[in-house]
């Protein structure tokens, strides 16, 4: 097919073999073989005062521990504990690069994948697991650690992200110089979302409002059986220059690079200067959720290519190879890790199944006559069987 | 204020006005409302006087709209967007109905959504398709939403204020028609009527009339010329939709023992048809005939220059209150 000259990329350049690395913007601190690299633009600075090598262990027992909770939640659903899960093996640079470059006062609006971004935000990660297990549908409190719900219907949260920085900014918690005051949110999503015009939307209030967000896009390839040519023509990041403010592409696998440009990028937001887009290209290793089948439309061949580029295993290299951790540190890494397991089957086999009345709580802030006459009738009708004494009350283990 | 003749454009600014004095979290949003005080001007004055931080021009896109206010309530404000016309919401369906509404029941009541939607609704402007549409049915339908019309002046003054107080969502309904139609006098001193709550706008003896919005006024009409006939007609205004609030309907059809709802959405699956149904299950033994519904057909909108046939008018309302008498 010939291309016109002056009318845009051919498919072909944006996704043939030689952008399949991530291509020339990837913006990356640390290699698939555990070399530091140096960027023009960003370098990684884990604070004044702050140990690199101590920051660095931390990365790789976070992202050590987020694979355990996917790990963990994927057997659980094959047990027959979970109904399903999203799984994020692969992403877990993405996302603890992302996390740890928050601060206390950022807000963050996660998609229903954000486990290693709970993670860094301090939720027990027990609490995770209700909405895939059926017993709630979030369980936290999202002010509580500044960290939404997840949310199903795909972009949908971006907006929120929008909204909540335009209130940030009317509070006056942005340019002020302050540390602990100026706030910057994130909303998280995927390569398959930005497709939504909500995204889309987002991005246009974003801009016209200069609001202090940062869009986090993790590119991970796989909009379920859909590849990211299905969803674009052009590399995800620089879709930002058609609605006015800056996108980057970031090795997603690379934890110090993600973490150097999104600490660059909410501190942006912070002083003013509006929003970013951060593509952060990854891989999504695992299937859409535990339901889905990924060999009955990708190349396993594909699948072997990415697992070089490991996340964590290139951490790992860094870390040995440079006398920066010893075995005991590892050892201790994977002991927390089997912890963290066990702290998960045993929670969550032990979380009761609600109260069946308790699915008339929280309709509205107080209960209308009209759900009091159904409740009150519905426990009436239950109280007819004899099996029901107290299951109107009390939740009941499994 | 007192004394004060104003239309039911007038109220509602005036109200808006009135919450955003005593509330500062109070924030209004939507296609322009800032400069030019939206299409019918309800927002008139209020982006010179409270600044474009808290009365926000906003791009033209419905779901970016509610869905920054989502945002927006999340950090701790109240907003007030205003959907510019009914037909227009559609694109913020799903931020409405997925995320707005069930936002305090997915978070265990930890986030509250203290929301407002205004929507201007219904026909009978001479207007072109998609601004003239009747939607509350899709958003009472739908759990988590509390849905209320107001009909006139002194209503929407306080309706608007009490809802911008209210914890849980609002879609506020506002009948365009009646913005420039009628003045009443609002008087601030009175304490209005709770939001939820129906009201008897008209005492009669021989059947009910249920009505909403633009209709309440096509009741109160057919009400009058029914009484040149020697018929004496209730009129209910139900005010709000979601919840209903059905003890003064009960109340009035077991007098009567007949109903006729009267709105211009949809007959097919509308506020009428569960309005039949609740007082077919509560006054069965006092119902003289089966309770009627007089609305808009289950046509697309049609074309402005036949609408009335399409729009509920007295006669229609007269003739469905005959053959209630029919049976």
């Amino acid at each position: 097919m010939t291309q016109h000259p002056g009318f845009g990329p051919d498919l072909a350049e944006v996704f043939g073999p030689a952008a399949q690395d991530g291509g020339p913007e990837l913006i990356q601190l640390l290699t698939p073989e555990g070399e530091r690299v140096e960027h023009h633009d960003f370098r990684f600075d884990p604070g004044a005062g702050v140990d690199e090598a101590e920051t660095i262990r931390g990365f790789y027992r976070d992202m050590v521990l987020t694979r355990r909770i996917d790990t963990e939640a994927t057997a659980l659903q094959r047990h027959g504990e979970l109904g399903i899960w999203a799984q994020l093996l692969g992403q877990e640079a993405a996302q603890v690069g992302a996390g740890r470059a928050l601060r206390p006062q950022d807000y963050v609006f996660p998609t229903y994948r954000e486990h290693g971004v709970a993670w860094c935000r301090g939720l027990d990660p027990l609490k995770l697991l209700g909405l895939f297990r059926g017993v709630d549908q979030g369980s936290w409190d999202p002010a509580e650690r500044n960290f939404g719900l997840y949310t199903i219907v795909i972009g949908a949260q971006t907006l929120h992200a929008v909204g909540y920085a335009m209130g940030v900014q009317r509070d006056g918690a942005v340019g002020t110089g302050e540390p602990d005051r100026d706030t910057a949110v994130v909303a998280h999503f995927g390569d398959g979302a930005s497709s939504q015009g909500d995204v889309n939307e987002a991005f246009i209030f974003a801009a016209s409002y200069n609001a202090p967000v940062v869009f986090f896009c993790q590119n991970n390839q796989w909009a379920i059986s859909e590849p990211i040519e299905r969803q674009t023509r052009i590399p995800l990041y620089q879709r930002a220059l058609g609605f006015g403010f800056p996108g980057v592409r970031v090795d997603g696998n690379d934890v110090l690079a993600t973490y150097a440009v999104t600490q660059a990028a909410l501190q942006r937001a912070r002083e003013g200067q509006g929003p970013t887009l951060i593509e952060a290209y990854t891989y999504r290793m695992g299937a859409h959720t535990t339901t889905d089948d990924p060999t009955r439309y990708r190349l396993s061949e594909d699948v072997e290519r990415w697992k070089l580029r490991d996340p964590i295993a290139r951490v790992q290299v860094y870390l040995k190879r440079n006398g920066l951790a010893d075995e005991a540190f590892f050892a201790a890494v994977a002991q927390e890790a089997d912890e963290l397991g066990v702290h998960l089957r045993e929670g969550c086999k032990a979380m009761p199944d609600p109260a069946p009345l308790s699915m008339f709580d929280h309709v509205y802030s107080e209960l209308t006559d009209e759900l009091t006459a159904q409740r009150d009738g519905y426990a009436a009708y239950l109280d007819t069987f004899e099996v029901s004494a107290g299951s109107t009350t009390e939740g009941a283990a499994r | 204020m007192s004394g004060q003749k104003v239309t039911l454009a007038k109220a509602l600014n005036m109200g808006l006005r009135k919450a955003m004095e005593d509330d500062p979290k109070v924030l209004v949003m939507g296609e322009d409302v800032g400069k030019l005080g939206g299409v019918f001007r309800i927002t008139d004055g209020l982006q010179k006087d409270f600044g474009e931080d808290r009365v926000i021009d906003s791009p033209l896109a419905e779901s970016g709209i509610v869905g920054t206010a989502v945002g927006m309530a999340l950090r701790g404000y109240r907003p007030v967007v205003e959907i510019q016309f009914d037909g227009f919401v559609y694109p913020a369906y799903d931020q409405i109905v997925c995320q707005v509404a069930k936002m305090h029941y997915r978070s265990q009541g930890r986030s509250k959504m203290p929301m407002v939607i205004r929507i201007p609704f219904g026909g009978g402007i001479g207007a072109v398709e998609h601004h003239s549409e009747s939607p509350e049915a899709q958003f009472a339908h739908t759990p988590g939403l509390k849905v209320v019309a107001c009909s006139n002046p002194v209503d929407g003054y306080w309706m608007i204020q009490q809802a911008i107080a209210c914890d849980d969502p609002v879609i506020f309904l506002e009948p365009k028609r009646q913005y420039h139609a009628d003045k009443a006098e609002l008087d601030d001193s009175e304490a209005p009527e709770p939001l939820f709550a129906s009201r008897v706008v008209r005492r009669g003896a021989d059947a009910t009339l249920l009505a909403y919005g633009p209709t309440v006024k096509t009741a109160l009409n057919a009400a009058a010329a029914a009484a040149d006939e020697g018929r004496s007609l209730e009129v209910i205004d139900l005010r709000t939709l979601s919840p209903l609030d059905m003890a003064p309907v009960y109340e009035s059809v077991r007098r009567t023992g007949r109903a006729v709802v009267v709105h211009e959405a949809h007959v097919n699956l509308g506020l009428g048809a569960e309005l039949s149904a609740r007082i077919t299950e509560e006054c069965f033994y006092s119902l003289e005939a089966p309770v009627l519904r007089v609305g808009g057909f289950d046509t697309p909108y049609p074309p402005s220059r036949i609408e009335e046939e399409f729009l509920p008018d007295l006669d229609r309302v007269l003739d469905a209150v005959d053959r209630s008498f029919g049976f």
